[in-house]
């Protein structure tokens, strides 16, 4: 397993009933400037599980998520507060390389974004600039088959990743990102562009990866994430338009028992 | 119910009538004559140009064919051809493209990608803006109080007057343009690429390397299409910076880089200035042949071009 190699942790065999975090969120705050976006998020993401983040538009799911790769590195003027454990290990720390973090936590993106090149090459660029030696041209069929694009494009592994549609691309750039064989991915509202066929193709998908990735996805689409998910965190905007959590658990409980009223409110319906 | 189906009868027609009558858009049409008219008046300028200098230079070539590319300047219009403004425009555009395109490109790069955006970054940046648009008879001032002296040092025998000092000049004329037409190239990237590529664990080089350069590489190549065409027709620059105006013997190499050199648009200017008609026709010949030449110059960079677009 990745993950053990990893953190050179012992392999067990028998499942504990509450695994270890694969990723834990420790009073974190997010700053843009002087906007304070995050605030005190103190979240625990179980390994091998969907966990999606839910919550009012503008406040904050995806600057969290994009905390977790460190993708945020990329926006100047940006500060981060508090820390986020990847296996024990925070990422903030300041010999911590982004990225070796981004090969290990992978991304797919709101709007369908592969690259100007071809569909092999697309898959195959991850796995090239990190070093990979091994076989190119059954990594690439192994990815595209796990991201179920495979018979879709066999016969066209050499025209342009950007002549697909977008249900395709989005599936591509799974693929891309299965391709580096990351711990775990990062899925930033995936299916908001796409049709709803495409969008439930994307939902089995994320189903069968789960049982070697862990997955966390935003999501503005609640039936989405009472459907595909294990577990919900909630997030909402407070006075000063930080976005903090509200409540978090087993999905199947916060939408149909939650424990605070904004919860209920929000998934019912009410606001958002 | 016969008042209903008549409703219906004139809302029909009122919808088609309101549908299909022919309002006439008059600015509309006035807008549309006048731009066609501007692109009419721009084709007219350049026909009417390339038709007098075709007309004027056909004779010599007829007359001379081959011999006018390979004889030296001369006196005697007659004799007098274009070789060492061959020669001098060749090395020249050499110097500029090993000189400035790397160097312009590199700074873009350096700017766009990696410094961060402050006070100091945004001051440069204007600056080279402001640098595009100086005259280019000031950069002429910069290369003989610079490049010239500098070249002097170098070169003990001659006066500093040769053609790496003309070269250095137009290269620091056009980089400006390079840094620019760059940055416009490297900036219209989409984002969303780079976040791709670092999402998939790729380092800021490789990022650059294989993601944003392919993809900005027609732009870049635009700019120096752009650059070689102002680079090549300089005339005023080069006077400062020591080509020869008038004739000069030497034809090798050997020579221009030790000595005298000049340029096509120095021969064309010299010429057309000459009392006798017979060197207005060389001059309208040593015109085609920059043109030719400037047009080839710009296809290699076009098919360039035109092959990074399609690699994908």
């Amino acid at each position: 397993m990745v993950m053990a190699a990893l953190s050179g942790e012992p392999l067990t065999t028998d499942k504990p009933p509450r695994p270890a975090p694969i990723i834990e969120i420790e009073n974190l705050s997010f700053h843009y400037g002087a906007f304070r976006a995050v605030k005190d998020v103190t979240v625990a993401f179980a390994p091998n599980q969907i966990t999606a983040l839910i919550g009012p538009s503008g406040c904050g799911k995806s600057t969290l998520l994009r905390t977790l790769n460190r993708m945020n590195d990329l926006i100047p003027g940006t500060r981060v507060e508090g820390q986020v454990r990847y296996h024990g290990q925070d990422l903030y720390a300041k010999d911590v390389d982004a990225v070796e973090v981004r090969r290990r936590i992978g991304m797919v993106f709101q709007k369908a974004n592969p690259f100007p090149k071809s569909i092999y090459e697309n898959v195959a660029f991850g796995p090239k600039v990190t070093g990979f030696k091994g076989d190119m041209d059954g990594l690439v069929e192994s990815s595209l088959r796990r991201a179920a694009l495979w018979n879709d494009v066999k016969d066209k592994l050499g025209q342009s990743g950007m002549a697909l549609s977008g249900g395709q691309q989005q599936r591509l750039c799974i693929a891309r990102a299965i391709a580096t064989n990351p711990d775990v991915i990062l899925m930033d509202e995936p299916c908001s562009a796409l049709d709803p066929r495409s969008t439930l193709q994307i939902e089995e998908l994320m189903q069968e990866l789960r049982e070697s990735y862990t997955i966390l996805i935003v999501t503005h689409n609640m039936q989405q994430a009472s459907r595909a998910s294990d577990n919900t965190v909630f997030l909402n905007m407070a006075e000063d338009r930080a976005g903090y959590v509200v409540e978090q658990g087993p999905t199947y409980d916060l939408f149909t028992n939650p424990r605070n009223q904004m919860t209920e409110d929000y998934v019912s319906g009410r606001f958002g | 119910m016969s008042t209903i189906g008549s409703n219906a009868a004139a809302t029909q027609s009122s919808v088609h009538a309101s549908l299909t009558g022919a309002r006439r858009d008059t600015a509309g049409a006035i807008f549309q004559g006048a731009l066609l008219a501007s692109l009419l008046f721009s084709l007219a300028v350049l026909l009417v140009l390339v038709v007098d200098v075709l007309g004027k230079a056909m004779p010599v070539f007829a007359e001379r064919g081959v011999g006018f590319l390979t004889s030296p300047l001369s006196s005697n219009p007659a004799k007098a051809g274009v070789l060492q403004g061959i020669i001098g425009t060749g090395v020249l555009a050499l110097i500029v493209a090993v000189v400035a395109f790397p160097m312009g490109l590199a700074t873009a790069i350096y700017l766009e990608e990696y410094a961060a955006d402050t006070w100091f970054t945004r001051f440069v940046q204007v600056n080279i803006r402001n640098l595009a648009g100086v005259p280019s008879v000031v950069y002429g001032l910069l290369g003989l109080s610079v490049f010239v002296a500098l070249a002097n040092s170098l070169d003990g025998a001659g006066n500093g007057r040769n053609i790496l000092a003309g070269g250095a000049t137009l290269a620091v004329l056009v980089l400006p343009i390079v840094v620019i037409t760059s940055i416009e190239a490297l900036r219209a990237v989409p984002n969303s690429i780079r976040e791709a590529g670092y999402g998939v664990g790729a380092s800021q080089w490789d990022v650059i390397r294989k993601l944003i350069l392919p993809s900005a590489a027609p732009g870049i190549l635009t700019g120096i299409v752009l650059a070689l065409s102002r680079a090549l027709g300089e005339t005023a620059p080069l006077v400062l910076a020591g080509a020869v105006l008038g004739s000069f013997s030497g034809t090798t190499l050997q020579t221009l880089f030790s000595g005298s050199y000049t340029a096509l648009p120095m021969i064309v200017y010299d010429w057309s200035r000459k009392p006798q008609e017979a060197f207005r026709q060389d001059a309208a010949a040593a015109i085609v042949v920059l043109l030719a030449i400037t047009l080839f110059a710009n296809g290699i960079a076009i098919l360039l071009r035109n092959r990074s677009e399609q690699s994908w």
